[in-house]
């Protein structure tokens, strides 16, 4: 089937985003609709002594000015984190209460306190301005070091020390001992930079109250609809599912970013009955800076320790991670069991111990981002293996691959059991079409032009397909992370799936309609794809972690063996066959061997038209399924970036990047590509322009495009991008995902090459020409003395 | 209030609105063509290009009122029927994904392309990337937003 697995579909529903028509939050309008304005806090930490609303009440066309004491005393509940992570010493983890608007105490700068409904949306700006909230401003802490400092300003009364948790992973006394018997060591002191996700859509909401029916309608810019109603109403108290729909309709991409239920969310459904009207809100960019979910934002010390033959004896690490003023719904999971999980990398190592430190401090919650730990995970240890080899005197790709796991099943020391992969492989595709013979021609070409020309490695592996939910249920996790699937076929014969995942760029309606047609041999066109409404689509746990391809696509495979079990059932049944004796080829059902067929249609017919069935089966075909995994899935790879820096300038110019992919089986090469370059470029972000700024005092710095630098087109080069598939073994289509893989690979490629071209190692992300430029000059430093 | 009349994809329209009414809010709110869209406030991302007089502006950062008696193309007024090269391209090519940023993509890819093409100049690889400094995207990483100018490029 040339629509099928495999195949470079273009994508479906690309007519309506080229020709304007795509539906995002914000291009909805209801009947009577007022407009939300936050009314947010310009400190970082303060006392809330009072809210002055008359003179913005005394406005015209404000409709209502709504404060954090009437929210509560309607029972609205607060914010919270759905993973309990305990300490090492069993205590529970410091949970801050965080509600919607907050009511006594500010924690961190843009926390809202009211909210200004109004006519339109200029009306409630401007009547926001109006409020007068007196604040008794408190001492702040933006950074986590300082954070867990003695005498620190405390952002919550029951976190001392703002210590959320202290836990660790592994086996401290053995990874000690096995670096203090090793005979090359190294040290690494890395930050890795705090960013902002920043999708192109900001958020946005739209809700409505319906009296008659006491029910609420909201839409929102959601990567998980059914989890956003979950919350909503089970921990929030907005309403009984029931009595609430969520949508998201379009979404222009989210990042991580749109999988939390913020506080503006439940505020403008809460809104919506107090004043009887449709309540929208849409941030704008310096809001979105302001109260979206950071990422990363991690501070680690680590020692790995090598035998005389640069094999690994041990990996010990050291990291505090920020997590803002609030825990994020799921923050405590990232530096965690997404992070720590993940220390083992590519590598056969038996010791491995890691300590986390989470602290609260007076800036915007942090959560998961593009990766989430793992990029941090993956950064220090590809930092590490380039530095190592370095100290060591070895060619960096051979230290890696005297360290690669090389068989399957391989169970590391910290959780994980990867399944597949084949690691020399894709270092081995890399470095061939990376031309890495060409390499020091290029490096005494650059030279003449004055230019330095690095060369940097990175061999990733992240644990996606999240999640089984036994096994991160027997971790804390409050929700299982199974993903749901119903297939109708109609009695035409089309196809509609309605999928509990959630596109918000990846192309769904494209590949998921591929594995239906692959399937049962139906043209695409024929097959819909239904997603993004609870009042629709069955429970379903949405997109994130890589995981719509290995766990949505699983849930649509099992309800389609089921529709495939049916349709031989009848078809047996009409063509007096045996059942066993049925194919489905082409769009056709036939009998083995045989010229005796039905059309695809005329099964789905059959089903319907219900008097020619076998004797006690039920009319109808459809089939719904709820799959859940056994296990991750461990994409992996290796990124090679090769760098130009002008020593004059301390610019970074990336001149080629290099990535070959293990994903499992590939659905639709070109979307898996585009993911690829969309994750490669985001890490190249991260490693050389991107940063988010708190001052000392808590005060953010970075609340633009003017501040924060998002890469742009020339930041980046054409990427060549190579495949080297091993089946993931333990789901239908063998698939392990790749949505996250470049925002994971790409920072430690790009910051080693780096590194490699100005020749140290001491260099912080993001690597913007001042900083490369400092370090160039520091490690001349000694040279100009001589 | 200001009584603004503009020629907008083809037709002609007027309306009176506040004088503080951005292009942007006077496309989307009271023409009610959401396919321009406003991803940032400081005229950086270029969600919200479209053509003022046959050049590509930031519609975010131009009021309504200035533009009196203006013709003005959105994404929805750019082809006629079928599709433009420039947005059969980023079909062909991949060249969106969440598709947020894509109009001003293409507002601004066919202004580019058009403006070279007057000029006599030739439309490189480093051209677009450089002429693209003033949009933003987060999905796509650029590679084929840039493979989709050049194809277009060719076809115009």
């Amino acid at each position: 089937m040339s629509d099928g697995i495999g195949a470079r579909v273009k994508r479906k529903e690309d007519k309506r985003f080229i020709t304007g028509k795509g539906k995002y939050t914000d291009d909805i309008r209801m009947e009577n609709q007022a407009y939300a304005a936050f009314v947010r806090s310009p400190h970082a930490h303060a006392k809330v002594k009072g809210i002055d609303a008359s003179a913005a009440e005394a406005m015209e066309g404000v409709v209502a000015v709504l404060t954090g004491a009437q929210l509560t005393g309607d029972g609205i509940g607060n914010l919270i984190c759905g993973w309990a992570i305990n300490s090492k010493d069993g205590s529970p983890m410091n949970m801050g209460p965080w509600s919607a608007l907050a009511t006594d105490r500010v924690r961190y700068v843009g926390d809202a306190v009211a909210v200004v409904i109004a006519d339109s949306q200029k009306l409630a700006r401007n009547a926001a301005e109006a409020v007068v909230v007196d604040y008794e401003e408190l001492p702040a802490v933006a950074h986590a070091d300082r954070a867990l400092a003695k005498g620190a300003p405390q952002v919550h009364d029951n976190a001392p020390g703002n210590l959320i948790y202290d836990w660790g992973i592994g086996d401290d006394a053995a990874t000690q001992a096995a670096l203090k018997g090793s005979a090359h060591v190294t040290e690494l002191h890395v930050t890795n930079n705090r960013l902002s996700p920043n999708p192109m859509e900001p958020r946005s909401a739209v809700a409505t109250y319906d009296e008659a029916e006491d029910h609420y309608t909201l839409y929102t810019t959601s990567q998980n609809p059914h989890v956003a109603r979950l919350v909503l109403s089970a921990f929030y108290n907005v309403a009984p599912e029931h009595k609430l729909r969520v949508i998201a309709p379009d979404v222009g991409g989210g990042f991580g970013s749109k999988i939390y239920i913020y506080p503006e969310e439940i505020t403008c459904l809460w809104a919506s009955m107090k004043t009887k009207r449709s309540v929208k809100w849409t941030s704008d960019r310096t809001e979105a800076f302001m109260t979206d979910a950071h990422g990363r934002d991690h501070i680690t010390t680590a020692k790995m320790g090598f035998d005389k033959d640069g094999k690994i004896t041990g990996f010990h690490v050291d990291t505090v991670a920020n997590f803002g003023a609030y825990m994020s719904l799921f923050s405590s999971a990232v530096p965690t069991y997404l992070y720590a999980t993940l220390l083992s990398g590519q590598y056969d190592i038996h010791n491995i111990y890691c300590n986390v430190r989470a602290v609260y401090t007076n800036t915007v919650p942090v959560d998961a981002y593009r990766g989430a730990g793992r990029p941090e995970a993956c950064y220090l240890i590809e930092r590490m293996m380039e530095t190592a080899a370095r100290e060591m005197g070895m060619d960096p790709a051979e230290l890696r691959r005297r360290n690669f796991i090389q068989s399957f099943p391989h169970q590391t020391p910290v959780i994980m059991n990867y399944d597949s992969g084949d690691f020399p492989g894709n270092l081995d595709k890399a470095l061939k079409a990376a031309d890495i013979a060409g390499f020091p021609a290029r490096k005494a070409e650059a030279a003449k032009r004055g230019k330095l020309r690095g060369i940097g490695y990175s061999c990733y592996i992240e644990a996606c397909g999240i999640a089984p939910s036994a096994a991160v249920g027997s971790l804390g996790a409050g929700v299982g992370l199974w993903e749901s699937a119903e297939v109708r076929v109609n009695p035409v014969g089309t196809i509609e799936i309605l999928t509990g995942s959630h596109s918000h760029g990846q192309g769904h309606e494209t590949t998921f309609a591929q594995i239906v047609s692959d399937r049962f041999g139906v043209p695409i066109d024929n097959v819909s794809i239904v997603h993004g409404d609870t009042d629709k689509v069955q429970m379903g746990m949405g997109t994130y972690g890589s995981r719509s391809g290995a766990v949505g696509m699983s849930a649509i495979v099992k309800a389609m063996d089921k529709v495939e079990a049916k349709v031989k059932k009848i078809a047996a049944h009409v063509l007096e066959a045996s059942e066993d004796d049925i194919v489905i080829e082409g769009g056709e059902v036939k009998v083995a061997g045989t010229d005796r067929k039905m059309a695809w249609h005329e099964v789905g017919l059959a089903a319907y038209t219900a008097h020619n069935l076998p004797a006690g089966m039920e009319p109808g075909l459809k089939e719904g399924a709820f799959y859940d995994p056994v296990n991750f899935t461990f994409p992996a790879g290796a990124y090679i970036a090769e760098v130009e820096v002008d020593p004059d300038t301390g610019v970074t110019k990336i001149v080629q990047f290099t990535a070959a992919d293990d994903f499992g089986t590939i659905i639709n090469p070109n979307i898996v590509e585009g993911q690829v370059h969309g994750g490669v470029a985001q890490g190249i972000g991260q490693a050389i322009l991107e940063q988010v700024v708190y001052d000392e005092g808590g005060q953010l710095l970075t609340g633009s495009y003017m501040d924060y630098a998002m890469p742009r087109a020339d930041d980046v080069p054409f990427y060549t991008i190579e495949h080297n598939t091993t089946v993931c073994p333990n789901n239908p289509l063998g698939i392990k995902g790749c949505g996250e893989a470049g925002a994971i690979g790409a920072p430690p490629a790009v910051i080693n090459a780096i590194t490699d071209a100005i020749g140290t190692n001491d260099l912080q992300m993001p690597a913007t020409p001042a900083r490369v430029w400092a370090a160039l000059n520091a490690a001349r430093a000694p040279m100009a003395a001589e | 209030m200001a009584t603004i009349s503009m020629t907008v994809n083809g037709k002609a329209v007027k309306r009176a609105v506040p004088d503080n009414t951005l292009l942007s809010e006077f496309l989307r709110e009271h023409l009610r063509l959401t396919g321009t869209h406003v991803g940032c406030d400081t005229s950086q991302c270029g969600a919200c290009v479209v053509h003022v007089d046959g050049r590509a502006i930031k519609s975010c950062t131009a009021l309504a009122a200035s533009l009196d008696g203006a013709t003005v193309t959105t994404i929805e007024g750019l082809a006629n029927g079928d599709l433009h090269p420039m947005q059969k391209a980023f079909n062909d090519n991949h060249g969106l994904q969440c598709g947020f940023c894509t109009p001003g993509m293409i507002m601004s890819g066919v202004d580019m392309v058009a403006r070279y093409k007057a000029e006599g100049r030739e439309l490189t690889e480093a051209a677009i990337r450089h002429e693209l400094e003033g949009n933003i995207c987060r999905c796509t990483g650029y590679h084929n937003i840039v493979k989709s100018i050049q194809q277009a490029a060719a076809e115009m």
